[in-house]
């Protein structure tokens, strides 16, 4: 079915309902989407400066409160200037 | 079920699904479950310059609590067999 079960161990990206970022090793997750991220730190996206990383350690974050996991492509995120990028942050999201 | 059963007949279509934060995904799509989950591939993000979160993003789950809008291909879907299927079962939904 559609589980996370292919990204077990590997490195993603979580975007949260309140539009957060979190970026971190995939542990594991259940059927309620609820996901544990080893290693994970938040990419915190602003405009008028670089992406602040902070690092969190080991985070579990409940299947309700999920947007989206996304793999992350190794190469291609070590392509990316983070201090460089400006970007808002991610919309939240309203029912 | 029925539009589960729907979903499932669409694997491997591109498809664009927009959030409920206006955000615009287009992929081929994988997989679906009971919750409507969507597992896309080859993902691209329209207006990325606005969205540059996901650059390093190829493939990706999205929650089917998030979901506004799944947009399909026409070619891919049979409105008339659709139209009567989800009468039928709005029928047997009513008779209970």
């Amino acid at each position: 079915m559609s589980s996370l079960q292919g990204y077990v161990d590997r490195r993603v990206l979580l975007i949260l309902q309140d539009g957060r970022t979190i970026v971190g090793m995939l542990a594991g997750f259940d059927q309620r989407s609820s996901v544990v991220l080893s290693n994970s730190t938040e990419r915190i996206y602003s405009a008028d400066e670089g992406v602040e990383e902070v690092p969190l350690g080991l985070y579990l974050v409940k299947g309700d409160m999920i947007m989206l996991v996304g793999e992350i492509d190794a190469e291609e995120d070590e392509k990316i200037d983070l201090s460089e990028l400006r970007a808002d942050p991610m919309v939240p999201i309203r029912y | 079920m029925l539009i589960f059963s729907v979903f499932k007949t669409l694997t491997d279509q591109e498809v664009t699904v927009e959030l409920k934060n206006d955000l615009c995904i287009k992929g081929t799509l994988k997989s679906v479950d009971q919750f409507l989950n969507i597992r896309l591939d080859a993902i691209q993000v329209l207006d990325e310059a606005r969205h540059p979160h996901m650059m390093a993003v190829k493939n990706c789950f999205i929650r089917g609590s998030v979901v506004r809008y799944v947009q399909l291909p026409t070619s891919a879907v049979d409105t008339q067999l659709l139209e009567d299927a989800t009468r039928r079962e709005a029928m047997n939904q009513n008779k209970r």
